[in-house]
């Protein structure tokens, strides 16, 4: 959030809303309503004296209305703009009594004369991402919602887990505070029912969030006894199922499969009684508390976002998309992202906005750069020749630290260090008026080194180095110290231990500030074009996005064809079809004047860094050697051959994709069959390869349901451990459902057993499961035995992680730099990721990724140059010895000796360098040196580390 | 910066400093956030340094290495809750051990000083990669630390065959030769860091570079003395 508000190019209006859409694609004139917040924005410092004086209390609905807030109060702790709002349960706004905050404001910034604000903006595309809502269960009362106070939602719940929380991050039940110790969550609360007020749909995020907060709560209190409710539990994410088992084996965690009715609440203990399923028979139990795992809705207003941007919402009151063009709206020009898409979970969300920036760059690429401004800063100022002179400035956070650390005797105590010339406190150190100040006494007092001792650097470092660099200093002579998570958050209950705490951390800060010392950035280059490897949907959909902003594509394909493992799909479970879609896609990719397509291809050779790569191809153009600023691995996956139930030795026994092939070329033996049988999970959620592949469950549905158009007299049994439909998806497998289709679960211990028999000259596989709910041995005899084959990673995928210098996770799949927050690029910069490469997935999905690539790869390619940190290894030539310790280290080959007059010696390629500083641990004459985190720089930390030494 | 850019000096320091107890902690093995592996590093020079210890009598249990990522605060807080009870049982440095805290102090001292040789001599098993974590504990055994520490090497200037053509001088990465032109030149053996560079730079026709192994080193040639004579004509001395 701190990233978009102090982004030159991004305005923020909150509270406000869109009234209309006027104009087409290109040119809409968008009017705003700004609704009072009662505050003068740019007066507010976010002190929080209004919320202390003020007398009315009012549920806050940040906690879920689980704790109380005032009428005038900041939304939440991290909140941008970090400023008040006034709740209309103000009484001034109510009874216009009151105005003690007008009084109690020393800047000045309460107006209730505010009314609401028109804007009227001319925008060129819009994107959409109104979010979701949680399912409410008051308004059914499901499970005792609403009657019984100890039974919560999931999100309630989340709240209670947070340090920010209703009880301070304790877990406490709502009717006494206790702790409780025996915890029931019931999933799907809402979703996966055509009852009234329920979704059909399966909200996609709430079986992995539950085990979240089951790891969470047994954090919290090991002796918390944690009982899951569920029906499947659809762990189909990238490292999920691993997921799922950590939370299974924790002591006290059971998960049970079953319905749950919720009884009574007993009345001298308010705990709460379930009932459910087991083999012997239903049971009650009592729980001292009941966490509901409510599903996703669409947002509240989502029918007037529709009206108000003339758009079209699906029939579950989502945005209407078409799962070839997903992130486009019904309407050309607006673009949708995130959970308005339909249920969905961070890394999707994540695609989708980025890929909305790379179809905004599309649609308006002729004026790009037209508005943006570039920051500018003032030239640098050298001092070299001054002695340190440190400015140290202590953030009171609000209360967040100031409530526990006493900030003024650390601003005293920071006064007494050796070259400390100013120590202040501030009351927000990341406000845009504390920012100007510490610019302003950088320039009064001729700071040339400053401390700043707040939060987390990981949010804010970036911030600061920019306050300073408008100073006139380099941005390297920050320093930052963590007072609030590493001490008043932590320490809340020894308030004067953590202030001795901070004062050692100030101390420690200071000692390394004063070595601290200028660095220079490196400017390189940008190459504009970009190498899209592999030739799939995901490659090719992410070269058309790149070219149609006007850059140069090359697009290398292995195969001689273009169109990778969507040329064995044939239509979605939506019913579109693949092939006529893949067609255009390719016809677009061969016709586009900018995409130079390499089939045949194998990379023989990669070198170069951000923004300069040279790779060689081999193809059927021969040996080419492309020049490219960006790079993109979209090599997708592979469909395993299955080496069980009689695969490759009975031609009965097919993959879901070979069945699909055969379907859709109308092979009568396998459409006129009288009974086939699916058995999912081969290949996968075993012991070779712990996850879950995806798609499989929904591939199964869709040709079952084809079967069934086709065929209605056909037997159809789907052997199933988990449906994981989520999703839409969810709506599909109820039809299979009703359309007659069988559904047996079975057990990863007691897998389906297979034998090819001969009966009255019919030859018929005889598939023998033990049906789980029954207990007993059923078995089928089936025409065609398909099975859902794991999606496995490319066998390319090894060279290519090689090539690129990108890691590949345990089960071989692409490992991308952050799995929620950064899902489309890798660590190593200039190279993202796209397609089954990073994990098996839908078409929809995939197409969601590939832009989302594109759209990073032009926030590269869109600049003339990158710049490189200046925090990378340095060699003193003079001191090397040539051992090679360094290079030896360097996993990104960053070090090479070169041959000297003097001997061998260590050489860094400062662009290569990322500062991990391995080189600087293991070089015996400390010759290599990571700036900014230099020998010198921490042994003067460690050295005042405790201050009676 | 990796918990893998930890070093060896910083550990020793910081007990030579009086600290009691110093723990690293790093990401995940498996979870690297800059996708080198460096905290497998870490765990290596960390399982380095308690041999180290142990060896001059502090108790290895003073130095902690362990892993936890950014979101697990109540992890992290556990590891520092209980790290910190241990070392408050085991006392301040040195009373655990029985060992008075300035004699410590010297061996610490002394060990700091061999860091850049012990760096050098245990080079590749330093940047070792194990795929196993389990593995690291017995990388380093403690007759290997013995062994090491017992068998330090140092380098000594023949005067005898010393011809001051000043290149081990010029070579040497911490300015620990001193010599001028005709000069017999020496080396202080406190700035002496053992790498070696002297020994092999030193040309064979002179081979004036001892290496000596767990042996004192003589005394350096008096200042007065060290004006080289030349026997002959210097082509001849230089020529054979």
């Amino acid at each position: 959030m701190v990233e978009v508000d102090r982004h030159p190019n991004v305005k923020i209006l909150t509270y406000t809303e869109v009234e209309s859409v006027q104009g087409e694609s290109g040119d809409f004139r968008v009017t705003l309503t700004k609704k009072p917040r009662y505050i003068i924005e740019d007066k507010c410092t976010g002190c929080t004296t209004c919320t202390e004086y003020c007398p009315v209390l009012v549920p806050d609905p940040y906690n879920q209305r689980l704790s109380m807030s005032k009428a005038t109060h900041i939304y939440f702790t991290m909140a941008v703009p970090l400023i008040s709002y006034i709740d209309e349960e103000c009484l001034y706004l109510k009874e216009k009594k009151c105005r003690i905050c007008e009084a109690v404001c020393e800047q000045k910034a309460i107006d209730f004369s505010q009314k609401p604000e028109r804007i009227e903006l001319k925008v060129g595309a819009i994107v959409l991402s109104p979010g979701l809502e949680v399912f409410d269960p008051s308004l059914r009362g499901d499970y005792g919602y609403g009657r019984f106070k100890n039974v919560v939602t999931s999100l309630d719940f989340e709240r209670i887990l947070c340090a920010t929380g209703p009880y301070g991050g304790q877990i406490r039940r709502p009717s006494d505070g206790k702790h409780p110790k025996k915890i029931a969550w019931i999933q799907c609360v809402g979703s996966r029912q055509v009852t009234p007020g329920g979704n059909s749909y399966c909200s996609v995020v709430c079986c992995t969030y539950t085990q979240k907060q089951v790891i969470l709560a047994k954090e919290h209190d090991e002796d918390i006894e944690a009982t899951i409710f569920h029906n499947d539990i659809r762990s189909y994410g990238k490292d999920f199922e691993r997921f799922y088992q950590k939370a299974g084996v924790l002591p006290g965690v059971r998960f049970i499969r079953s319905y749950v009715s919720v009884g009574r609440e007993v009345p001298e203990t308010k705990n709460v009684t379930i009932r459910y399923t087991t083999a012997e028979g239903v049971k009650e139990e009592e729980f001292e508390m009941v966490v509901l795992s409510v599903g996703l809705n669409p947002p509240a207003d989502a029918k007037d976002i529709a009206e108000r941007f003339g758009i079209e919402l699906n029939s579950h009151g989502y945005c209407k998309t078409n799962p070839f063009s997903p992130i486009e709206t019904t309407r050309p020009g607006i673009f949708v992202t995130g959970a308005f898409q339909g249920p969905t979970d961070i890394p999707e969300s994540v695609f989708t906005a980025s890929g909305a920036s790379s179809l905004c760059g599309e649609l308006l690429k002729r004026r790009r750069g037209k508005l943006t401004i570039e920051k500018e800063y003032p030239p640098e100022r050298d001092i070299s020749e001054e002695e340190p002179r440190v400015g140290v400035f202590v953030c009171y956070c609000g209360a967040n630290i100031a409530s526990v650390v006493n900030v003024p005797a650390v601003v005293e105590y920071a006064s007494s260090l050796p070259n400390v010339v100013h120590a202040q406190e501030q009351l927000f150190s990341c406000t845009t008026n504390s920012a100007q100040e510490i610019i302003d006494t950088i320039k009064e007092k001729g700071l040339n080194r400053v401390v700043i001792a707040a939060c987390s650097p990981r949010t804010l470092e970036v911030l600061f180095q920019d306050t300073v660099r408008q100073a006139g200093l380099n941005q390297y002579l920050l320093e930052m110290t963590n007072i609030r998570e590493h001490c008043s958050w932590v320490h809340s209950r020894e308030k004067e231990e953590a202030t001795e705490k901070a004062k050692d951390l100030v101390r420690m800060a200071v000692a390394r500030a004063v070595s601290l010392e200028p660095l220079r950035e490196f400017e390189l280059p940008v190459n504009k074009a970009a190498l899209v490897v592999g030739g799939g949907i995901a490659g090719m959909t992410c070269a058309i996005s790149i070219a149609n902003q006007g850059h140069e594509v090359h697009l290398v394909e292995r195969e001689k064809e273009l169109g990778g493992m969507a040329r064995r799909l044939f239509y979605t479970i939506e019913g579109l079809d693949v092939q006529a879609y893949l067609r255009d896609l390719i016809q677009k990719v061969h016709q586009h004047p900018l995409i130079h397509v390499y089939t045949g291809a194998t990379i023989v050779e990669a070198t170069g860094y951000v923004g300069n790569f040279v790779t060689k191809v081999n193809s059927e153009r021969g040996v080419s050697e492309i020049k490219h600023g960006a790079t993109v691995v979209a090599i997708g996956a592979e469909e395993y051959k299955p080496t069980e139930y009689l695969y490759g030795e009975n031609d009965k026994v097919l993959t879901l994709l070979e069945l699909e092939e055969q379907i859709a070329k109308g092979e009568e033996g396998v459409i006129n069959s009288q009974s086939l049988v699916m058995i999912q999970c081969v290949g996968c959620r075993n012991e070779d390869r712990n996850y879950c592949s995806r798609v499989c469950c929904s591939q199964a549905i869709k040709n079952a349901l084809k079967l069934k158009e086709m065929n209605p007299e056909m037997d159809i049994y789907i052997l199933f451990r988990d449906m994981r439909t989520y999703g839409f998806r969810e709506d599909y497998y109820r039809e299979a459902s009703d359309r007659g289709v069988i559904f047996i679960r079975y057990e990863p211990e007691d897998k389906p057993q297979i034998e090819a028999l001969e009966e009255g000259g019919r030859h018929l596989l005889r598939v023998t499961v033990t049906e789980t709910t029954l207990g007993q041995k059923l078995a089928i005899d089936a025409d065609i035995v398909a099975l859902a084959a794991a999606v496995i990673s490319s066998q390319d995928a090894e060279r290519i992680s090689q090539l690129f210098k990108v890691p590949l996770n345990q089960d071989g799949f692409f490992k991308e730099a952050h799995v929620k927050l950064r899902p489309v690029e890798f660590d190593t910069e200039g190279v993202f990721l796209c397609g089954a490469a990073h994990y098996p997935k839908h078409i929809q999905e995939v197409i969601n990724q590939a832009y989302g690539a594109a759209g990073r790869v032009l926030s590269l390619l869109s600049h003339d140059t990158v710049i490189a940190s200046g925090a990378v290894a340095e060699v003193d030539e003079k001191k090397c010895i040539g051992c090679g310790a360094c290079a030896l280290v360097c996993a990104y080959g960053a070090i090479e000796l070169r041959e000297t007059r003097q001997g061998k010696k260590a050489v860094v390629n400062p662009v290569i360098c990322k500062g991990d500083g391995l080189c600087n641990a293991l070089c015996p004459v400390a010759a290599i040196s990571l700036k900014h985190f230099t020998n010198e720089e921490i042994s003067k930390q460690i050295d005042v580390a405790f201050a009676t030494m | 910066m990796c918990s893998g850019r930890v070093d060896l000096a910083f550990i020793l320091r910081a007990f030579s400093n009086g600290t009691d107890g110093v723990c690293v902690i790093g990401c995940w093995p498996g979870e690297c956030n800059y996708a080198t592996g460096g905290n497998y590093h870490a765990l290596n020079m960390v399982h380095l340094c308690k041999r180290l210890l142990e060896h001059i009598g502090i108790n290895p249990e003073r130095l902690m290495i362990d892993w936890c990522n950014a979101s697990e605060g109540i992890r992290f807080a556990d590891l520092m809750n209980n790290f910190s009870k241990k070392i408050k049982e085991l006392g301040p440095l040195g009373k655990s051990e029985g060992i008075e805290k300035d004699k410590l102090s010297s061996r610490l001292e002394e060990v700091i000083k061999l860091v850049p040789y012990i760096k050098l001599v245990k080079k590749d098993k330093l940047s070792l990669h194990l795929d196993n974590v389990e593995e690291y504990k017995d990388l380093y055994t403690k007759e290997e630390i013995e062994q090491l520490l017992s068998e330090v090497v140092s380098y000594y200037i023949d005067p005898e065959k010393c011809q001051a053509c000043g290149i081990c001088r010029k070579r040497c990465p911490v300015e620990a030769i001193s010599g001028e032109k005709n000069q017999i030149h020496v080396i202080d053996q406190d700035k002496c860091i053992r790498c070696g560079t002297c020994y092999e730079s030193c040309p064979p026709r002179f081979a004036a570079v001892r290496k000596i192994i767990a042996e004192p080193v003589p005394s350096p040639i008096p200042e007065e003395e060290r004006t080289i004579v030349r026997k002959g004509k210097i082509s001849d001395s230089i020529g054979r």
